[in-house]
């Protein structure tokens, strides 16, 4: 399997360590602890027996009949993340970093979040395990994904509201770096997606990677052969990298990431960063940004709080420049319609950041033809959107 | 460049008074308003001035420097707009060394070399990049380098025996000690601790030893120029600008750099 990053965080010219000098030794404490679990098998048979017993893995590769047939054209299939318990991705992650947590003593747990669903993850494992949890969330996502607001605090987590900046998810994200920063000796941070300093972009891809070993044994098994493609939405593209992952080497499979072009990528209100973004140091990596001509960060939109961030993970970056990975975006509007779409035809409520990668997956699908075969990675269900999704359709409920 | 920082070490007496550094962020309301406190820092005892360049996503510094940076970049300033400040300075000033503090997102925007050689136009002497640490610095190390600028790094609580060394190799000027484990604005560190962490970095980088983070009172102020060659007040000069104006900040300054005088001294 490709062997990057290398001993400095690098993805190429991306990735690294930028953090305060005060977080370096945390940071090569967990460099040093992931190295320790990697190969240690009782890790691994801790992370599968949760993995199974308690995330409900392996989740189904499901053929998407009707979204099939809509598409008039690839077969498609969907990898159903969303079955996983919390409703997302984000748990196999938060698994992973609560299990080393664990390992390494530590018992006050941080996170980030937007959409909520990591936050969720967080508070669920920390509960499960008996850890303290703080999760830091902007007050803007605060107002639009109040049910997964409760979920936390009824997971006993206490959530801290952020104000600074522009109150979304990257300013949550220097919030639990402040934290961090300040109370570094107890506490583990957990990020939720493959961005941040070296080691995060390379152990949350690597706790995320079981989604592609699933999808290949699943795709193998069911139609005998690799997919043309495989699609993902992206927010910091850790659901993206964790399908990708395992295919990286078979060339011949695509790999489609879809950013949130929000109300257009040719306006100021997106967060397609590496579609309107160019390369920058922001939360500890060099990455594609969303910034002004002086080098300043700029705001992101999505209506999709879990997409509204203005970076990517280093590793997509990479992928982009070297072009194994294709990257392509989808609005707002798209989103809203794929939304009702893919709940009225599967009877499958989608969350909006991975209703992002249906138009897309649909349009590849009616040019690859009835040959064609696409999986697209189902990263949650949108129970916690039904409020923006109602007040988008000016119902009350 | 690297003689000011030296002469300015070397003209304090060093046991008799530490040295005095004030914090202040560029265009924080706007540009002439910053200009004119910048300017008066000298008279009001600031042996060496830090000059903040704004940045939007400050996870380094507490809620008053980041909401000063917020305010600089309304009124529109920038990283040559903050040069410019140093410019303007120079004209009546060749002597105060001149720091610049900031992050790496929009000099590694603007390009370390072209960064380095503005830096360098403009009468600055230095630079501290709070998130490029040892292990991502070489490349703007090497661009202050040719022009003989000072890349000051930080040490901190964390910076144990066996990292110091990285943190200190190839750093000119001085070496700024955070001495409190967290945010600018914060809670200050235990006198004893600062004491021996200073001791131990001047000993092992033959650097004079600054101290930052957490100062706010002249009492403070006191407490650590027993043991450091400068101490550093930011957050508590920002919030004093904002609220009461220049006056009332340069009160504030004279206050803490009196404060800097060791005991037993009989003036500064
Ligand atoms: C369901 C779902 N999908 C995708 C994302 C985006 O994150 P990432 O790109 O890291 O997968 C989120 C983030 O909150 C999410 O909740």
């Amino acid at each position: 399997m490709s062997n990057y990053p290398d001993e400095n965080g690098r993805f190429g010219s991306y990735g690294g360590r930028y953090v305060a000098e005060t977080l370096m030794p945390p940071i090569l404490a967990l460099e040093a602890a992931y190295k320790d679990v990697r190969n240690d098998p009782s890790f691994w048979a801790d992370f599968d027996r949760f993995a199974k017993h308690y995330v409900g893995r392996p989740s189904p590769l499901y053929f998407a009949e009707r979204l099939t047939e809509h598409g008039k054209g690839a077969k498609i299939y969907l990898k159903r993340e969303d079955l996983n318990h919390t409703g997302a991705h984000k748990i196999n992650n938060v698994l992973g970093q609560l299990l080393l947590a664990k390992r390494m003593g530590k018992k006050r747990i941080i996170a980030e979040t937007g959409a909520g669903q990591h936050g969720v993850a967080t508070a669920t494992l920390a509960a499960r395990l008996g850890m303290d949890c703080i999760v830091f969330m902007g007050a803007v996502d605060i107002e639009r994904q109040k049910p997964n607001v409760f979920r936390m605090k009824l997971l006993g987590a206490e959530v801290r509201s952020v104000t600074s900046g522009t109150s979304t998810l990257k300013d949550a994200m220097n919030d639990a770096l402040r934290d961090w920063v300040t109370h570094a000796s107890e506490t583990f941070y957990c990020i939720g997606t493959v961005a941040g300093p070296h080691p995060y972009p390379e152990m949350v891809r690597d706790f995320q990677a079981i989604i592609g070993r699933e999808t290949k044994a699943q795709i193998l098994k069911a139609e005998n052969r690799l997919p043309d493609a495989v699609v993902a939405c992206i927010g910091g593209g850790s659901n993206a990298m964790g399908i990708f992952h395992e295919f990286i080497d078979d060339k011949k499979v695509r790999l489609i990431g879809v950013e949130a072009a929000g109300r257009g990528v040719d306006t100021d209100e997106h967060a397609a960063s590496l579609t309107g973004g160019a390369p920058g140091i922001l939360h500890g990596n060099r990455t594609y940004l969303l910034q002004d001509e002086h080098g300043q960060i700029n705001d992101a939109h999505s209506v999709s709080a879990g997409l509204d961030y203005p970076g990517i993970g280093p590793e997509h970056s990479y992928l982009h420049e070297i072009g194994r990975a294709e990257y392509v975006s989808c609005t707002d509007a798209e989103a809203v319609s794929a939304f009702q779409l893919c709940t009225k035809l599967e009877g499958i409520i989608p969350a909006l950041e991975s209703a992002h990668a249906i138009p897309r997956t649909l349009n590849l699908a009616s040019k690859l033809g009835e040959h064609g075969l696409i999986i697209m990675n189902m990263s949650g269900r949108g129970d916690k959107d039904v409020n923006t999704i109602a007040n988008l359709m000016g119902v009350e409920i | 460049m690297t003689h000011r920082i030296e002469k300015t070490f070397a003209h304090l007496n060093a046991a008799t008074q530490s040295g005095f550094v004030a914090y202040i962020m560029g265009g924080d309301p706007d540009h002439e308003a910053s200009l004119e406190l910048m300017k008066a820092l000298p008279s009001a005892g600031v042996d060496i001035i830090e000059l903040g360049m704004p940045f939007t996503d400050p996870a380094a510094d507490g809620p008053v420097i980041e909401l000063a940076g917020l305010r600089a970049l309304k009124s529109g300033t920038t990283v040559r707009s903050v040069l410019d400040m140093a410019v303007a300075f120079r004209k009546g000033n060749d002597t105060t060394p001149i720091i610049l503090m900031g992050y790496a997102n929009p000099i590694h925007h603007m390009g370390y070399a072209s960064f380095a050689t503005a830096t360098k136009d403009a009468g600055v002497d230095g630079a501290i990049i709070v998130d490029l640490p040892p292990e991502e610095d070489g490349e703007l190390r090497t661009a202050f380098e040719k022009h003989g600028l000072a890349l000051i790094r930080l040490a901190t609580p964390t910076t144990d025996d066996a990292r110091l060394p990285k943190v200190i190799a190839g750093t000119k000027g001085f070496v700024y000690y955070v001495s409190a484990l967290g945010i600018t604005g914060a809670a200050k560190g235990e006198n004893v601790a600062i004491s021996e962490a200073v001791t131990r970095i001047r000993t092992a980088s033959g650097l004079p030893v600054v101290v930052g983070f957490g100062v706010k009172t002249p009492a403070q102020a006191s407490e650590v120029a027993r043991s450091a060659d400068a101490v550093v007040v930011g957050s508590a000069i920002v919030d004093k600008f904002h609220k009461e104006g220049k006056d009332a900040a340069l009160d504030l300054v004279q206050k803490l750099s009196a404060a800097t005088l060791k005991p037993n001294s009989n003036g500064k």
